[in-house]
């Protein structure tokens, strides 16, 4: 049986994958990435909460355009995860502004990267039409 | 007895374009040593010296001064990304006003043709995976988790302008792009001179929906300088010399505060707000008292969301505005009669000072065929993604 590796260290694999985030214990400012103080409040103080599975598109763009490598076209959009903003690509649905809208609901499902060569897979997330 | 007001005394930018035979200090020298004659002054009558080029080394300054004189004043080199230019400016204008010197150079330069998608990288093959960096990311994040590229970061910040307010979609966007292109036929500087109909602009080569190629800033190259002055030094300085310097009646830098999903979308309108608010407050004028507007238009769904966030329009109305004509050369606030840097172009660290030689251009009457008539008082605004924005408010000498 192969290892799974998240993508990314915010998102927690799992029955129920979902992603986390640091929040302030004094503001409740939440961030993915590891803060040395933070940015809203200045306090030292955080804790990991679970972010919100479900949400509304704010914006997006189809990228028909990328660096070498990088496959197109692919949604990059904006969701509002129930009060959290989170960046991530849209799946299983087309990748045209006829499919794609402006608040449409989503929520998030995972997206398999690949397999290195010591046989571990990497799982990333994306958000997929309700 | 003077006033603490600051003035640009000389100013020039170089044709934008590509330039295959000059390297990017022949630019920026250019670009200096015109405005030094622009002003009537030499490199010996500078007292402080601020460069900026994004894309090099560093040390842009100290080059600069080998190639145009190497007189020993204090040389600040700057970055803030694509608002280094005003940046380079404010650094003069803030020595000059602290009293430190009574005249200062500012440079932005830029060699970007050929250098291709911004922001985005290659993405390469990866053997194993290795967490790293803050997110403990196990490869690139860019085509995974959203994009990095700059025409799909700035394709997103339009977008969510439409979704907050409505009035606004594809055609609105690229109708900016058409007004923008069709100005530049006027501009012999700008890197490009074409005009594109809607269709046109629309149906070419889509690189982030919705923006196509003609509606991203153009990569080449260029170079910006301006020498600022005091009050008290130029009243010293002959009649023609005072007729024709502009006076700087606001210079503001922001950066942008913490909002809750600045992390995922870079929030480019708080900061301009606020850099708006501040320039108004310190020149004493309103929008509806400018006579033209050079604003950072790095795509076409930037110009947009700007209208709003410099208050030309009131808020969540920037779709409307647009509509009714008011941003044409011929409306109530032209906006980007240069063509702005969808067709004049971006080089990256001239673009801050670029803006402003337009604006001067206007204010002393030299704009020839796209002269805005009467102009009195304009305003130019750049930002710079991280992030930074750089607002100068300019009137016309009343002599």
């Amino acid at each position: 049986m192969s290892e799974q590796i998240a993508f990314v260290d915010y998102l927690k694999l799992g029955d129920h994958p979902h992603l986390v985030a640091n929040e302030c214990t004094s503001c409740g400012a939440r961030y993915f990435d590891r803060r040395n103080a933070c940015a809203s409040c200045f306090a030292t103080d955080f804790k990991q909460v679970d972010v919100a599975t479900e949400g509304t598109v704010t914006s997006f763009t189809i990228v028909a355009f990328a660096a070498p490598g990088v496959p197109t076209p692919f949604v990059s959009a904006i969701v509002d995860c129930q009060g959290t903003s989170v960046r991530g690509n849209l799946t299983n649905v087309a990748a045209d502004p006829e499919h794609v809208t402006l608040g449409m609901a989503v929520r998030l499902t995972t997206v398999a990267i690949g397999t290195d060569t010591e046989g571990t897979e990497a799982i990333s997330f994306a958000f997929e039409p309700v | 007895m003077a006033s603490d007001f600051i003035w640009i005394l000389g100013i020039n930018m170089t044709k934008f374009g590509k330039h295959a035979d000059k390297d990017v200090v022949d630019l920026a020298s250019q670009a200096a040593m015109a405005a030094l004659a622009d002003g009537g002054v030499t490199m010996a009558d500078m007292g402080v010296l601020a460069a900026g080029n994004l894309m090099g080394g560093g040390g842009i300054a100290q080059q600069i001064q080998k190639q145009i004189g190497q007189t020993g004043i204090p040389a600040y080199n700057v970055s803030n990304a694509c608002a280094t230019g005003a940046t380079a400016l404010r650094v003069a204008i803030m020595s000059v006003k602290s009293g430190e010197c009574d005249m200062g150079l500012a440079v932005g330069v830029e060699k970007l043709s050929g250098v291709g998608l911004l922001g985005a990288k290659e993405r390469k093959e990866t053997t194993t995976w290795a967490p790293s960096g803050r997110y403990g990311a196990v490869a690139g994040t860019d085509g995974r988790i959203g994009t990095d590229s700059m025409p799909g970061v700035f394709a997103q910040v339009g977008m969510e302008y439409a979704h907050k307010y409505g009035g606004v979609d594809f055609d609105t966007f690229a109708k900016i792009s058409e007004k923008n292109h069709a100005h530049s036929t006027l501009n012999p500087l700008a890197a490009y001179q074409k005009r594109f109909t809607l269709d046109e602009i629309k149906n070419d080569m889509m690189i982030s929906y919705p923006n196509t190629r003609p509606m991203c800033s153009a990569n080449c190259d260029g170079a910006a300088a301006a020498v600022v002055v005091s009050d008290a030094k130029l009243k010293t300085l002959s009649l023609e010399q005072q007729r024709r310097a502009v006076k700087v009646s606001a210079s503001i830098l922001t950066s942008d505060p913490w909002q809750e999903a600045c992390q995922v979308l870079p929030d480019v309108n708080t900061l301009t707000r606020r850099a708006a608010e501040q320039a108004y407050a310190q020149a004493g004028v309103g929008p509806e008292d400018l006579d033209l507007v050079e604003l950072h238009d790095c795509f076409a769904t930037a110009e947009l969301v700007h209208y709003d966030n410099l208050m030309l329009c009131p808020p969540g109305e920037a779709g409307s505005f647009f509509d009714s004509g008011a941003t044409w050369r011929d409306g109530k606030t032209p906006v980007n009669v240069s063509g702005g840097l969808q067709s004049k172009g971006h080089p990256i660290a001239a673009t801050g000072i670029a803006n402003i030689w337009e604006v001067c251009h206007h204010l002393r009457g030299e704009a020839g065929d796209r002269q805005i008539e009467g102009a009195k008082v304009g305003l130019a605004h750049v930002i710079g993604l991280g992030s930074a924005c750089g607002i100068h408010i300019l009137e016309k000498s009343a002599i």
